[in-house]
């Protein structure tokens, strides 16, 4: 009979993996950040964005993806901010109405100036994807007639002279999938020409990644935790993705010992069948 | 009553965290319960906001207010309310009126966009001059850009059979996308990893206050 | 009347949207800007199908007592309080039936729709997918087994991206001199990242842009008509 590889109780891998994860964020490491070429690109776009200009942050996320891309929505608001530009938040998805709302809450006692219909403005969630977001390309009131709390917005100061894409300097989106930053890119860049920028789940980052092309499609991305915890560092500004860092030093360098184990025991195996004549 | 509703909330989110948990050593109950809970409040939650979000706003506004002007818009509401037919199984034939509205939308701007954005343009952004820059590094990695892309590609044509030097160009392209899915479970793990972590920062932070942001 | 009908919309709209690309004047802009604007609340009407939906399938599993009936009801009640808390008293950004819920705010320093969001819902959404941290470090011990050349290369590209998307991946290779930079592990990550797994990514996304294409040219001209449904 086969030798067969030794089997583990599973539930030995997640002890090890959860243990793994919670001392890195009690014992901090501090091992230092390194900035990539997709986070200074975003960076840039933000830090080369006129004052008093407007932007567009969409939250196409929920809950489920908050520790990726809620550090991202957090720094890139906070780098708006501190260079005076408007933002304008939508959602493609029902629940970034709360991602949005939540952070503005944190954000509020580090920027006290900041007013909600001059300096932000929360235009909450609209359905159906791709095609409301070239309609919104076309006559953004059209889709938008009012803000959450039911405020015309034409009543805006911060909507004045905003009637579309035109008068938007880039748009950026935090997405957890579809509709999401591919959509975003489709419309935005390729059909009307605005710079389109965006924060990505891991999950989602390999598939998005051949729009940052020469053609800037994309104008750099943030993909992951990791690229979160750059632009904080980036910013001056570390927080929930910065101190997740070491845990995830820890817990990637656990896997890679998982798979390690997981390929010396089948050649362990497959030497002693060999040996074995099977 | 503030300060005790405060720390409720914290104990909730700690105990449904700890129920979800729970399926990691065997399914049972709780996990059962929580994750039911999650699927209603869930659909609730959609169902709130698409009221207060569109059927409110871009519907019942307009036509509240102005229906002279924005008589329109009985159409797409009588279109939806034709889509709630489904739910009644003898009349659920009404809803492909639309239904095929919706297709026939998405199909004419997918069409488009997709060309544009996910051929035409990536074709254009692959078919690039690999001695643009004078680092090494970077021609060798534009030249697996094009050679991979293009290889890739034709492992995914089906029509011709893979054998002689179709087979082996697509067996190229195999290795390319092999590598590609390497890196995606890598981004994957990282993905999975910040989610727990940012449980974990919950329940030692905001349950526990072991740890401060 | 009952599938010749859509199929003539179908193609219709197909097309219209199609021509508005080209001509965006009246009439075709026009008219492409109207239906996408139905579109918005057409999809609206089709998420509260699809709630409503699903909670006519509850309703069945318990009235007809279906295996794990007792869990439907859980998920009955919890949707029956979050619609109706959403209906009283609105949500953060809306007023509800009873107003805008400022001495419901001053008691519980939420709306309850918000509370229950924040408190429960975020956490249980947020934990069940953390739970796939578990098992992604399970699977990789039992499938990432070097057989064969691809699985060799799958498997060094997730080991060297893994390391170069941590903190200690650039520690680790920190010493390099400049001349193997190109090694030091974030730099060997981008390396990855940038060329061969976009081109394999490319590759991809070239052959759905394309599958895309087929499908939509396949609905428009009416040869795909599954959406219709059996009957």
């Amino acid at each position: 009979m086969a030798k067969e590889r030794k089997k583990i109780d599973r539930r030995w891998v997640f002890l090890l993996i959860f243990i793994g994860v919670a001392i890195p964020l009690i014992v901090k490491i501090g091992l230092p950040v390194e900035t990539s070429k997709n986070v200074e690109m975003v960076y840039n776009l933000v830090e080369n964005t006129p004052e008093e200009s407007t932007v567009l942050i969409s939250f196409d996320y929920d809950p489920a993806s908050m520790p990726e891309l809620h550090p991202m929505g957090k720094a890139i608001l906070k780098h708006c901010f501190r260079k005076n530009i408007n933002v304008i938040f939508t959602a493609m998805w029902p629940m970034g109405v709360q991602m949005a709302e939540d952070l503005i809450d944190q954000l509020q006692v580090e920027f006290p100036q900041i007013k909600y219909g001059e300096d932000y403005v929360n235009l909450g969630f609209k359905a159906g994807g791709m095609v409301t977001i070239q309609s919104m390309g076309k006559d953004l009131t059209k889709i938008f007639p009012e803000d959450m709390y039911g405020t015309p917005i034409d009543e805006l100061p911060i909507m004045d002279g905003i009637k579309n894409f035109n008068n938007i300097m880039f748009v950026f989106s935090l997405s957890a999938g579809s509709p999401g930053i591919k959509e975003w890119v489709q419309i935005v860049h390729d059909k009307f020409n605005k710079p389109t920028s965006g924060g990505c789940t891991g999950v989602s980052a390999p598939a998005i990644l051949p729009y940052v092309n020469e053609q800037q499609q994309l104008t750099g991305l943030l993909a992951g935790m990791k690229a979160a915890a750059e632009y904080e560092y980036m910013i001056g500004a570390p927080s929930t993705a910065t101190s997740g860092m070491d845990a995830q030093s820890i817990a990637h360098f656990i896997i890679i010992i998982f798979i390690a184990i997981g390929n010396i025991n089948y050649w362990r195996a497959k030497k002693s069948n060999e040996k074995d004549g099977l | 009553m503030l300060g005790f509703f405060n720390i409720l909330g914290i104990w909730l989110g700690a105990l449904f965290t700890f129920a979800i948990f729970s399926f990691l050593y065997k399914d049972n109950p709780f996990y059962k319960t929580a994750e039911h809970i999650f699927v209603g409040l869930s659909a609730g939650y959609w169902f709130i906001y698409t009221i207060y979000s569109i059927l409110i706003p871009n519907l019942y506004n307009p036509l509240t207010s102005n229906i002279s002007k924005n008589w329109i818009l009985l159409i797409p509401a009588i279109l939806g309310i034709m889509m709630l037919l489904r739910l009644i199984p003898k009349f659920d034939w009404i809803s492909r009126y639309p239904i095929a509205l919706i297709i026939g939308t998405t199909s004419g701007v997918f069409l488009l966009r997709y060309l544009k954005s996910d051929v035409i343009n990536q074709l254009t952004a692959t078919l690039i001059n690999p001695f643009s820059s004078g680092d090494w590094v970077e021609v060798v990695g534009k030249f697996m850009l094009i050679f991979g892309t293009l290889t890739g590609v034709i492992y995914f044509y089906f029509s011709k059979k893979h054998t002689g030097t179709f087979g082996a160009t697509a067996k190229i392209g195999i290795y390319f996308l092999m590598i590609s899915f390497g890196a995606a479970f890598g981004y994957t793990a990282m993905a999975r990893i910040s989610l727990l972590i940012g449980r974990l920062q919950f329940l030692l932070g905001d349950w526990l206050g072991l740890i401060s942001p | 009347m009952k599938r010749k009908l859509p199929l003539v919309i179908t193609f219709s709209i197909g097309v219209l949207l199609i021509i508005s690309e080209f001509i965006p004047h009246k009439p075709f802009g026009t008219l492409s800007g109207e239906l996408e604007e139905w579109f918005l609340i057409i999809s609206g009407f089709a998420i509260i199908l699809g709630q409503l939906s699903l909670f006519k399938v509850n309703l069945f599993k318990v009235r007809f007592k279906q295996k794990d009936w007792q869990f439907s009801i859980v998920t009955l009640i919890s949707f029956v309080i979050m619609v109706g808390f959403g209906l009283l008293w609105g949500t953060e950004n809306s007023s509800g039936i009873f107003g805008n819920g400022s001495s419901i705010i001053q008691l519980i320093g939420d709306k309850p729709f918000d509370y229950l969001f924040h408190n429960v819902y975020q956490h249980l959404q947020a934990t069940m997918f953390s739970l796939l941290a578990f098992f992604i470090a399970s699977a990789a011990y039992r499938a990432f087994i070097g057989r064969t050349i691809e699985s060799n290369l799958l498997l060094i590209a997730a080991v060297l991206v893994m390391l170069g998307n941590t903190t200690l991946g650039g520690f680790l290779t920190s010493w390099l001199p400049e001349s193997l930079k190109f090694l030091h592990l974030p730099e060997l990550k981008q390396f990855i990242m940038t060329y061969p797994t976009t081109a394999g990514q490319r590759a991809i996304m070239i052959g759905t842009g394309l599958g895309i294409i087929g499908s939509s040219l396949r609905i428009i001209l009416g040869i795909e008509r599954s959406y219709l449904g059996g009957k």
